[in-house]
């Protein structure tokens, strides 16, 4: 199994891919930046599983924290924030 | 580019709550969803990348259980348990 790329604390931003078809990864955190909170494990890929292919080696999986007012236009400094399971491959390393 | 299931974050309106006893036909379809998964017929990404791309005009059309049975019969037919002919004379037959 390969290294997960990131670790906790890691400030990363929600890649924006051409995937076509079934996904994980919802419109409204693309492009978004967050930090790796923890690594939940190895799973297949669910855009390969989703056609009939086995989606091995597994990818990563790392809840990712984001503060709302990173998503949401005008939400405020409540800090408040979200977190989402995000494939790895959808994740970059962002500036801080 | 966002699929039609996509709605986290799109202007909406109220939520309109719907809250209703399982009918028996939303039942059994909720019984078939799950015994052909325990078959292993397919598995929740194929289920979910078919309700995602049923045309809009069903999509839109149509409540959640019916989706599903949508995406049931489209599985069938597309893992080969069934045909589209064997799914529309059955349904003539029990017009």
């Amino acid at each position: 199994m390969a290294k997960p790329a990131f670790k906790p604390g890691t400030a990363v931003r929600v890649r924006d891919l051409p995937v076509k078809g079934h996904m994980r990864t919802p419109g409204y955190i693309r492009g978004r930046r967050g930090r790796i909170e923890v690594l939940q494990g190895f799973f297949p890929n669910p855009e390969q599983l989703a056609y009939g292919a086995k989606g091995l080696p597994p990818v990563p999986l790392y809840l990712v924290r984001f503060p709302q007012s990173e998503i949401w236009p005008g939400y405020g400094s409540t800090g408040d924030s979200l977190a989402l399971d995000i494939f790895e491959h959808w994740l970059e390393p962002a500036e801080t | 580019m966002r699929a039609m299931h996509d709605l986290g974050g799109q202007p909406a309106g109220p939520v309109e709550r719907d809250e209703h006893d399982p009918s028996h036909a939303e039942r059994r379809v909720d019984a078939l969803m799950a015994l052909l998964r325990a078959r292993g017929l397919f598995n929740v990404d194929e289920m979910r990348r078919t309700i995602e791309s049923l045309p809009p005009e069903i999509y839109e059309r149509h409540d959640y259980y019916e989706r599903w049975l949508y995406t049931i019969e489209r599985l069938l037919i597309e893992k080969g348990v069934l045909t589209a002919r064997e799914i529309e004379d059955r349904l003539a037959a029990d017009g």
